[in-house]
């Protein structure tokens, strides 16, 4: 069992998220989405750039997640806009044992 | 920083301007001063806003970070207080100060306001901008018995039938004998008239508004004639005035605008004018499509160096002139127009039955002008023969042939979009060598479409032929994987495959982009008759949760009220439900329901415990409503049992999911009260029994039903009625309603198959298999598919203690 770094906090339990789907939580004054994708699990700011649309109820595929407002697709590992418009914040997400923590303190952008 | 352009005026021009320069230079430096609190919007559309009540943000022409991208410094809300042309300097606000190379003076222009009695009074607005716009939405709203629109021009019409549409009576008073004269001859303006009365627009000629009578606010108009038309709302729509009072303090020449030549320059080197405050060759246009080619060629002129005068202007790059074309944004009346109204021959065709007018207008052999009222068959065409002007020889003939033909059939080198002036070309261009697939793709990378949107059907039309003829591609259920509905159907049948899972790892569909996953999921359950594995993560959140989500993120909950009948307890029910989640609006439906909207995901369960009704299914791809009129049961013209039949329906199809929405109605009689021609599934009773109609539209497009069959006895109509819904359940793709489905396959074979004997009978049995599987949805609130169904984590719960070594123990 290895121990979790200091600037990652905890989350929930990994049972609070149905596979393939998201679901948002406030940490530190920050609304963000977790999501258990097919292909890990990612944490993104929850609201959409476009229209501030909640992502964390959006269709997820491997590793990207779908607006349920207007469509807006976005990469899960890097934030990248898949359509059009501007990219999401990710965070790093670790799971230790039945607990999922992520790392807040630095939000990653896309490479511009 | 050096010095770079600065444009003054945020409007459509200011903009196309913008646009143009960074067309061709990526580089040089940009100032966008916007007088207007808001940053560069469609003015055009404000009519479409003063119909719909939508927030003014959609008009945007550009999002924020377009300016950011594209290296534009905008200023937004800020004022050019003033300008020295010596020292090359420019005052913003009074406070700062930019210093500039060239200038482009795009002030647009005012509102003309006739310097009456009364003119000042409250309630009485020009229609030029968004705030005018709340205004007269708010004024039209809010129970006043009358409006008047003083000119009946363009613009005035387009303000009449936004107030018209807030429910208010309203009528345009005219100065002349004949409507939007600029653009119209007498015949088509004769029809306009009554066409207008269709939409309850009145409209009086030959008056003269003398005084609006007040005195504390505005009451009505007083005519020269004596007479008096009362009215709590005025809007003033006669003109408008170039806004020249800037480059008149520069010392620039004006007459009625800022005079410039061929390149756009204004007497001050250095200092180009575009837009409706420019005045070239004595024209000063009020028209959006000029606007596009004047930005065009000022912006050469700017980027060539001749607009300091130290170059002559390149000839290529000469603006000279714009043939004026217009289109009234009236629903409900199509007008197109360009050129003159008149010529030395002529060809009309013309209906005043139908409000029918088709006009050409030849001068020395060459096409100078149209009029289409009514039918507006083969505008494209014929504008841009106006626009060319083409040789003819027989200009009815040419006026025939317009009618037979769609965009489609143009040439390359017609102009779809007036406002940004694309091409036919540059649409083809966008799907050949761009690899556009959609309209929207191709209306994002050609910007046709995104100005006044009126051109939109045709780009459509335009998208559909080059993309069909390039390859014949089948619509892909998943574009990423290139499989189609059959493909796939035939591959859960053959391998057993039960769950979109199973699909996905079967052949990979799904899991690039996910976007059909909802799709795959309503395939897979149509398949296995409703006995598949159901995963919800391939669901849209809606068939997660079992409501339609809002735009702000929460949810609305239409509980089934079968046939639009409901009862006084279900009504308490809802009002307590109402009452005690503070629901925010609870609103009647066009399909009879009641819809309580802004409920918030973690109270769905509990509030459909206490509605105690099933679900209306008013957010999924299923089986929606069936609206009925009274009928029999008190309707005293009443022919068949049109509640009866309605809630037979409802209560068969009830929760079984289609491939899109399927809206249904059951009218009593041929009045038709309950619209059931324009639904999906409609059933009308008639004299001896029922008409059984399918794919009828009352959305974007309004599509009548066609009849499948008329039979006697109800359950028969039920019977052809629900053999077509399980036929479209089976057949049709994914997101493709009735009124797509039945025109692709084509209505006779629709009613080969639904009509006969055996086929008709293998798939009411398939539906009835289908059927006993359903359950409601709304249940889940008892026996959720996940603890977490209905809610977000919102504040972490507290960490649960380790099991096992005590925290920090490996330290």
């Amino acid at each position: 069992m290895s121990t979790v770094t200091p600037a990652s906090t905890y989350a929930c339990c990994v049972d609070d998220i149905p596979r393939g789907e998201g679901r948002s939580i406030i940490l530190d004054g920050r609304r963000i989405a977790i999501f258990r994708a097919g292909g890990g699990w990612y944490a993104i700011d929850a609201a959409c750039p476009h229209r501030g649309g909640p992502l964390a109820d959006g269709i997820v595929c491997d590793r990207a997640v779908i607006c349920p407002l207007h469509d807006r697709r976005f990469d899960l590992d890097t934030g990248a806009a898949l359509t059009a418009g501007d990219p999401v914040a990710t965070y790093a997400v670790e799971i230790r044992g039945d607990r999922v923590y992520v790392t807040l303190g630095a939000a990653q952008w896309p490479a511009a | 920083m050096t010095p770079g352009i600065v444009i003054v005026g945020g409007g459509i021009a200011g903009q196309a301007v913008c646009e143009a320069l960074r067309e061709r230079d990526r580089d040089v430096a940009i100032t966008l001063v916007c007088g207007e609190r808001a940053a560069p919007y469609d003015r055009v559309r404000l009519s479409e806003i003063l119909v719909s009540g939508e927030n003014s943000e959609t008009l945007r022409l550009r999002p924020t970070e377009w300016y950011a991208d594209n290296g534009v410094d905008l200023l937004v809300g800020r004022s050019v207080t003033w300008i020295d042309a010596d020292r090359r300097v420019l005052g913003i606000d009074d406070t700062d100060e930019l210093a500039f190379a060239q200038l482009v003076i795009a002030t647009g222009s005012q509102p003309l306001m006739p310097p009456i009695p009364g003119i000042g009074l409250d309630g009485v607005h020009p229609f030029r901008d968004p705030a005018d716009c709340d205004a007269i939405r708010l004024a039209a709203a809010s129970g006043i018995e009358r409006a008047a629109v003083v000119g009946g021009g363009l613009l005035g019409l387009e303000a009449a039938r936004g107030i018209a549409a807030q429910g208010c009576a309203v009528t345009v008073v005219h100065l002349l004998d004949r409507l939007m004269e600029r653009q119209l001859d007498a015949g088509a303006s004769s029809l306009l008239a009554p066409a207008l009365a269709g939409l309850d627009i009145d409209v009086e000629f030959d008056r003269n508004t003398q005084q609006i009578i007040g005195p504390d606010r505005a009451h009505g108009l007083r005519f020269t004639d004596g007479s008096e038309l009362l009215a709590d709302l005025v809007v003033v729509s006669i003109g408008i005035r170039p806004e020249s009072e800037l480059a008149r303090t520069m010392g620039i020449v004006c007459d009625r605008g800022i005079i410039v030549d061929d390149a756009m320059r204004t007497s001050l080197p250095g200092v180009l004018a575009v837009g409706e405050c420019a005045q070239h060759r004595g024209i000063v246009y009020g028209l959006v499509a000029p606007i596009y080619d004047q930005a065009r060629v000022a912006a050469q002129t700017l980027i060539s160096g001749a607009g300091a005068g130290g170059v002559s202007a390149d000839a290529a790059a000469l603006y000279l002139g714009s043939v004026p074309s217009a289109k009234l944004k009236v629903a409900g009346i199509d007008l197109v127009c360009a050129g003159e109204s008149g010529g030395d021959m002529e060809a009309v065709v013309t209906d005043a039955a139908t409000n029918m007018y088709r006009k050409l207008s030849v001068r020395n052999g060459r096409v100078i002008g149209t009029v289409l009222l009514g039918d507006t068959r083969g505008s494209e065409a014929l504008v841009a023969a106006v626009r060319s002007g083409e040789p003819i020889d027989d200009p009815l003939q040419a006026l025939a042939d317009a009618s037979l033909s769609g965009p489609a059939d143009l040439p390359d080198t017609a102009q779809i979009c007036d406002c940004n002036g694309v091409c036919k070309g540059a649409l083809i261009a966008a799907v050949i060598d761009g690899g556009c697939a959609t309209p929207r793709e191709v209306m994002a990378v050609t910007r046709a479409g995104t100005g006044c949107g009126s051109c939109r059907p045709a780009v459509k039309e335009i998208v559909a032929a080059a993309t069909g003829g390039l390859n014949d591609e089948p619509a892909y259920l998943c574009p990423c994987r290139k499989q189609t509905r059959k493909s796939l159907a035939e591959q859960i049948r053959a391998d057993g495959l039960r769950s979109v899972s199973d699909v996905a790892n079967a052949c990979a569909t799904g899991r690039a982009c996910g976007a059909c996953k909802p799709a795959l999921a309503y395939l897979v359950s149509e398949v296995c008759a409703n006995q598949h594995r159901e995963e919800r993560d391939a669901r849209f959140i809606n068939d997660r949760v079992h409501a339609n989500i809002q735009h702000d993120g929460t949810f609305s909950v239409v509980p089934r009220m079968y046939g639009g009948v409901t009862t006084p307890d279900e009504l308490r029910r809802i009002a307590d439900v109402a009452d005690k989640y503070e629901v925010p609006m609870v609103k009647v439906t066009g399909g009879q329901r009641l819809d309580l909207l802004g409920v918030k995901k973690q109270d769905l369960p509990a509030i459909w415990r206490e509605l105690g009704m099933p679900s209306g299914h008013a957010y999924a791809k299923a089986v929606r409503t069936v609206k009925t009129c009274v009928g029999t049961d008190f309707c005293r013209f009443g022919l068949g049992d049109s509640v009866g039949l309605g809630i037979e329906m409802e209560k068969l199809w009830e929760g079984l999911h289609t491939p899109h929405k399927v809206k249904s109605g059951v009218s009593g009689c041929p009045r038709n009260c309950a619209e059931a021609t324009v639904k999906d599934i409609g059933c009308v009773a008639v004299e001896g029994g029922w008409q059984v109609r399918a794919g009828g539209a009352a959305g974007g497009n309004v599509r009548e039903a066609d009849i499948l069959a008329t039979v006697e006895t109800r359950g028969d109509a039920l019977r052809v009625a629900t053999t077509f819904l399980q036929f479209y359940r089976e057949n049709a793709d994914y997101k493709e309603r009735t009124y797509d489905f039945i025109p692709r396959v084509g209505l006779e074979k629709v009613r080969e198959i639904v009509l006969g004997e055996e086929s008709g009978a293998a798939l009411r049995e398939r539906l009835r298999i289908a059927k006993a599987a359903t359950q409601d949805p709304w249940l889940e609130r008892d026996e959720p598919y996940h603890p977490r169904q209905f809610d977000d984590l919102d504040e972490p719960d507290p960490e649960p203690a380790l099991v096992g070594p005590p925290a920090g123990a490996e330290l």
